[in-house]
């Protein structure tokens, strides 16, 4: 889902640099203020793997494919703030040394796939896994339940803010760019789930400490 | 700090990229086909507004594809890797306060 240069208006992609760079300032501010000494590396570690793993396309339906975008990944072991700031770096990597994504477009980009797509989400899995009726789940882990939801959740959102901005540019109306966007990406977000719940489940297997907010963990 | 499952995580991604990335879809990602589809795609089909060094995750001059990919993919997880780290170690020891940060260094492993 990264835009490239040319599918949004300047009235767009200027404004959402500056919302980019300001939700990344506070994220930062955040992280500094909590960072545990076993997340300095697990930053490292996440931006690899998200990395990679955004490198192999799935095929979906109708000669379409998807990749994984993370953002709850990050998030569900790193916390929002932390998890927005993973996902930009990737983003800004892709933009400067892979072109993958443009660099006008890199501001939406990042509010799309890190804010949203990751600090956002990130509320919808710590709401999802706080939920009555969720919360006292023995199996599936409730984690693993929210996961799933938010994780699928943030593509879908992420999808449709995308299409928002495709609109306000002038490059497709919103009446056809909002169910496009979202009937496909509502088809890449299972695999979303599906993959962001195996490595989220592996973790808890191996070091449940790992995963953010859990007893033990760096929360 | 336990180290071993950061470098599971780390060996993971890399041989993600080593391994797996020339076998990914070759398809259009879910925008591309919205835009192919609604008739915008060439708007994005201009000049990049700013040139990338390995367009496309191919390494330059490579005249394998699978191998150009494989390589781009290798050093883009290292790089982001050593950028994560760095800048978290780097918020790590501003917040701490433990001495001041003399430099900017990426390389805090």
């Amino acid at each position: 889902m990264h835009i490239p240069d040319g599918f949004l208006a300047t009235k767009v992609w200027a404004p959402l640099w500056i919302v980019a760079a300001g939700g990344l300032w506070y994220c930062i501010r955040r992280v500094s203020a909590e960072l545990q000494d076993r997340a300095v590396p697990l930053m490292g570690v996440m931006a690899a793997f998200i990395f990679a793993a955004q490198m192999l396309n799935f095929p979906v339906a109708g000669g379409t494919s998807g990749h994984l975008l993370g953002g709850v990944l990050a998030a569900a072991l790193l916390g929002p703030w932390a998890g927005a700031v993973v996902i930009s770096i990737v983003l800004v990597v892709q933009c400067l040394l892979f072109q993958d994504g443009g660099i006008t477009a890199l501001g939406a980009n990042i509010v799309n796939m890190a804010i949203i797509g990751s600090g956002l989400s990130y509320a919808i899995y710590a709401l999802t896994r706080s939920a009555p009726g969720i919360r006292a789940m023995r199996r599936p882990d409730p984690i693993i339940v929210a996961v799933a939801v938010a994780s699928w959740c943030s593509v879908v959102l992420a999808s449709a803010a995308c299409a928002f901005e495709l609109a306000l540019s002038g490059t497709s109306p919103l009446r056809i760019a909002l169910p496009a966007m979202v009937a496909v990406h509502a088809l890449i977000g299972i695999g979303e789930a599906v993959i962001t719940c195996l490595v989220v489940s592996s973790v808890l297997k191996v070091r449940p400490d790992l995963v953010y907010g859990v007893a033990g963990g760096q929360s | 700090m336990k180290l071993r499952g950061m470098l599971f995580g780390l060996a993971a991604a890399l041989l993600i990229a080593l391994l797996l990335s020339p076998f990914a879809s070759p398809w259009p990602d879910g925008l591309e086909k919205v835009a192919a589809d609604r008739g915008f795609l060439h708007k994005g089909e201009g000049k990049p507004v700013l040139a990338a060094p390995i367009p496309d995750y191919a390494w330059p001059g490579i005249k394998s594809g699978r191998l150009a990919m494989r390589i781009a993919g290798v050093v883009g997880t290292l790089v982001v890797f050593i950028i994560a780290w760095g800048s978290a170690a780097m918020l790590k020891v501003k917040r701490d306060g433990a001495g001041h940060v003399t430099r900017a260094s990426g390389h805090r492993e």
